[in-house]
C-alpha cells in the first residue's frame, strides 16, 4: 500500500496477519484481502460460525463489534454480511465477510456472541437475510407489522406506505405514498467522464455524421 | 397491564403471578422514544424485551442517496447529544478511503472540539442519571457548563447543535483566537468551580449511593461478549479507549489518563464519567497550548473547497469549488471499517465505496444498540426503579440507536 497520509485510527500492524489467518482458517476462507489498511477475509457461508469460533477462541478476536449487512443485486448470490471483528489484547481489527441469497441461511453466531442477537435481527430487517439459530429473529427497527427490507436497493427511497392521524377514524392510518412533486434526484456525475445516457443535444450530432455520410 | 389473582393451592392465600407493563415509549426516564416490555414478579423485573426502532429514519438509506459531503449532516443527527462525535468516525472514514492528509491545525481542532463535545455530552448524562435517581439540583446545575459549551459551538460553526464542521480533509473554518483564548479561561476558571460544585453534590451523596452502588454488575467476560465499549467497558474493569489504543488525528500527542472502575455497576460507570470530564479537559488544555497556526483543511483542492476569497482571483478555484458543491468527490472503490471513542463509546462506520461520488453503503455501529440488548440480563434481579438507574448509566439516545 503507498504511503499513510491519513489520521485514522491506528491498530496494529496488518503484516502477517492475512497470511497466518487465511492458513489457520483453511478451507473455509473463500477470498481474502488487505485494501486500504483492512485485512478482509470472505468465509464459505456454511463455516462462517466454525471460522468465527476459530477467530475468537485461537486468534484473540474478543470482541464482535457491528454486523452489516450489504446488498449487490448484479451478484448471484445478492447480499454480504459483514462480520467486524475487535481484539482487545492484540489491539487489532478484522472484517469477516460471507455471502448469502434470500433463501439460503446463514447460520448465527449468538451462541459465540450474545450480542449478535440485535445485529442479526437487524440484518435480518433491512434485508431478509436468514440467520439460522437465531431463536428471537423479529423485526426491531421498522415499524409493527411492516412489510419489505427496506435496505434492499431495489426499495425505493419514499417507501411504499406513509402514516397520518385520521380525525375521522381517530387513529393512524396506513395509505400508499403521494408525492407532491417527484423526488428530486439530482444526477451531478460529470457528463465527460462516461455518462450512461445520451446528452442532451448529442442525438443532434449524431443526425449530422449520418446525413454528412448519406450526402 | 395485566395480572390475575390465583389461589394457592397449598396455603389459600392469594398469589400474585408474573404481570407485564409497558416502560414507554412516552417516559421521561427513557431517554427519548424507549418502549421495553417488563415482566415482574412483584417489583422484581423477570425479563426486559427493549422494542427500537421507533426514531427510526432510514439514516443509512438515505445517504446512500448522497454524495459524501451532503452525507455529513446525518451524522450530527444520530447521536444530538455529541453531534461532532458523530462527525468525527464518519470524516475519519472518507479520509482512509481516500488517504488525504490532514493538515496539523485541522487535527487539533478537531480533537480540541471532539473533547469540548464529550464534556458536553457528559454534562446531560450525568445531569439527567442523577434526575433519574430522584436529584434534581445538580441537573441544572450542569446544564450551565453545557450552554457554555452550545455557546462555543456555535462561534465556531454557527450552529448551536447540528454543526456540520468537521469535514473530510479538515475542518469547515477556521475558528477566531478570541474563542480558542476563552475556552481557555473557560477551562481554567468557570468549568471546574462549576462542575466540582455540582460534582459535591452527589459523588458522595448516600441517597445517590444508594441507588447506584452493585446495581448492574457486570463481569469482564459479559462486558467483552456483549460488545460493551465506551465508559461501559471501562467501568468493568478493562482499560479499553480508542483515543489510547488506536489513536487518531493527534490523540498519540495528548497526555491523559483513562479511568477504570473497580465494581462494574451503574456507581462507577457515573464515576467513570466524571473523571473523563476531568481529562477532557486537560486534553483540551494541551491542545490549546500546542496547536500549531497554518491551514484548518487539506489542500488537496479534489477534495476540500478553496477559500472563498481566492475563488474570486482564480477560474480554477472557481470551477474547484463548484464541482465540489455540486458533483461532489470520488472516492475509491473499497471498504473499511473506521471506528472512533465517540462519548458513548465505539462509534463505528462501515462504509463501501464503488468508486462513484455516492456511498454504496454506509453501516453506522451505534453504541447504545449493544448496550441496550444488555438491558436484559442486566436488569433481571433488580427492583423496577433500578431499571431507569441502568438505563441512565447506560447513556442511550435514540436518534444514533435507531438511526
Amino acid at each position: 500500500m503507498s504511503k499513510v497520509l491519513h489520521s485514522a485510527p491506528r491498530f496494529a500492524s496488518n503484516e502477517g496477519v492475512l497470511d497466518a489467518l487465511t492458513k489457520a482458517l483453511g478451507a473455509k476462507v473463500v477470498a481474502a484481502r488487505e485494501e486500504h489498511g483492512e485485512v478482509v477475509i470472505t468465509v464459505s457461508r456454511a463455516e462462517v460460525a466454525n471460522a468465527l469460533r476459530q477467530l475468537r477462541d485461537d486468534h484473540e478476536y474478543q470482541q464482535l463489534m457491528e454486523i452489516a449487512g450489504a446488498d449487490y443485486p448484479g451478484r448471484a448470490e445478492r447480499f454480504e454480511v459483514v462480520y467486524c471483528l475487535l481484539s482487545v489484547t492484540r489491539n487489532h481489527r478484522l472484517i469477516v465477510k460471507t455471502t448469502a441469497a434470500e433463501d439460503t441461511p446463514v447460520p448465527t453466531v449468538t451462541t459465540i456472541w450474545p450480542v449478535a442477537g440485535w445485529l442479526e435481527r437487524e440484518v435480518f430487517d433491512m434485508y431478509g437475510v436468514i440467520f439460522e439459530g437465531n431463536t428471537d429473529l423479529r423485526r426491531i427497527l421498522t415499524d409493527y407489522g411492516f412489510e419489505g427490507h427496506p435496505f434492499r436497493k431495489d426499495f425505493p427511497l419514499t417507501g411504499y406506505v406513509e402514516l397520518r392521524y385520521s380525525e375521522e377514524d381517530k387513529r393512524v392510518v396506513y395509505e400508499p405514498v403521494k408525492l407532491a412533486q417527484d423526488l428530486r434526484q439530482f444526477d451531478f456525475m460529470s457528463p465527460w467522464e462516461g455518462a450512461d445516457y445520451v446528452l442532451p443535444g448529442d442525438e443532434k450530432a449524431q443526425e449530422n455524421q449520418g446525413g454528412e455520410k448519406k450526402a | 397491564m395485566s395480572f390475575t389473582l390465583e389461589e394457592s393451592p397449598t396455603t389459600g392465600d392469594e398469589v400474585i403471578t408474573n404481570y407485564t407493563i409497558n416502560f414507554g415509549p412516552q417516559h421521561p426516564a427513557a431517554h427519548g422514544v424507549l418502549r421495553m416490555v417488563l415482566e415482574l414478579d412483584g417489583e422484581i423485573i423477570e425479563r426486559v424485551d427493549p422494542h427500537v426502532g421507533l426514531l427510526h429514519r432510514g439514516t443509512e438509506k438515505l445517504i446512500e442517496n448522497k454524495t459524501y459531503l451532503q452525507a455529513l449532516p446525518y451524522f450530527d443527527r444520530l447521536d444530538y447529544c455529541s453531534p461532532l462525535g458523530m462527525e468525527h468516525s464518519y470524516v475519519l472514514a472518507v479520509e482512509k478511503l481516500l488517504n488525504v492528509e490532514v493538515p496539523l491545525r485541522g487535527q487539533y481542532l478537531r480533537v480540541l472540539f471532539a473533547e469540548l463535545t464529550r464534556i458536553c455530552n457528559h454534562m446531560l448524562n450525568m445531569g439527567s442519571h442523577v434526575m433519574d435517581v430522584g436529584a434534581m439540583t445538580p441537573n441544572l446545575w450542569l446544564f450551565e457548563i453545557r450552554e457554555d459549551c452550545l455557546n462555543f459551538f456555535e462561534r465556531a460553526s454557527g450552529a448551536r447543535m447540528h454543526s456540520a464542521w468537521f469535514r473530510p480533509g479538515g475542518v469547515h473554518q477556521d475558528v477566531p483566537q478570541a474563542l480558542l483564548d476563552d475556552i481557555a479561561v473557560w477551562l481554567d476558571k468557570r468549568m471546574p468551580t462549576l462542575f466540582e460544585d455540582a460534582m459535591s453534590l452527589v459523588v458522595d451523596n448516600r441517597i445517590f449511593k444508594q441507588r447506584n452502588v452493585d446495581i448492574a454488575k457486570v463481569s469482564k467476560e459479559d462486558a467483552l461478549a456483549w460488545g460493551f465499549s465506551g465508559p461501559m467497558i471501562r467501568a468493568a474493569g478493562i482499560p479499553w479507549d480508542l483515543r489510547k489504543a488506536q489513536p487518531y488525528d493527534v490523540y498519540d500527542r495528548m497526555d491523559f489518563e483513562i479511568p477504570v472502575g473497580t465494581n462494574s455497576d451503574c456507581y462507577d460507570r457515573f464515576m467513570v464519567r466524571v473523571e473523563e470530564v476531568r481529562q477532557s479537559a486537560r486534553i483540551m488544555q494541551q491542545c490549546l497550548r500546542e496547536m500549531p497556526g497554518g491551514p484548518v483543511n487539506s489542500d488537496d483542492r479534489k477534495v476540500s473547497p478553496p477559500k472563498r476569497a481566492e475563488m474570486k482571483q482564480s477560474m480554477e478555484s472557481l470551477i474547484h469549488h463548484f464541482k465540489l458543491y455540486t458533483e461532489g468527490f470520488h472516492v475509491p472503490a473499497g471498504e473499511v471499517y473506521v471506528a472512533t471513542e465517540s462519548p458513548k463509546g465505539e462509534f463505528g462506520v462501515y462504509l463501501v465505496s464503488d468508486g462513484s461520488n455516492k456511498p454504496y453503503r454506509c453501516k453506522i455501529r451505534p453504541t447504545a444498540f449493544s448496550h441496550l440488548q444488555a438491558m436484559d440480563f442486566m436488569c433481571k434481579g433488580h427492583m423496577l426503579p433500578d431499571a431507569t438507574a441502568i438505563l441512565g448509566a447506560i447513556d442511550v439516545v435514540f436518534g444514533e440507536c435507531d438511526r
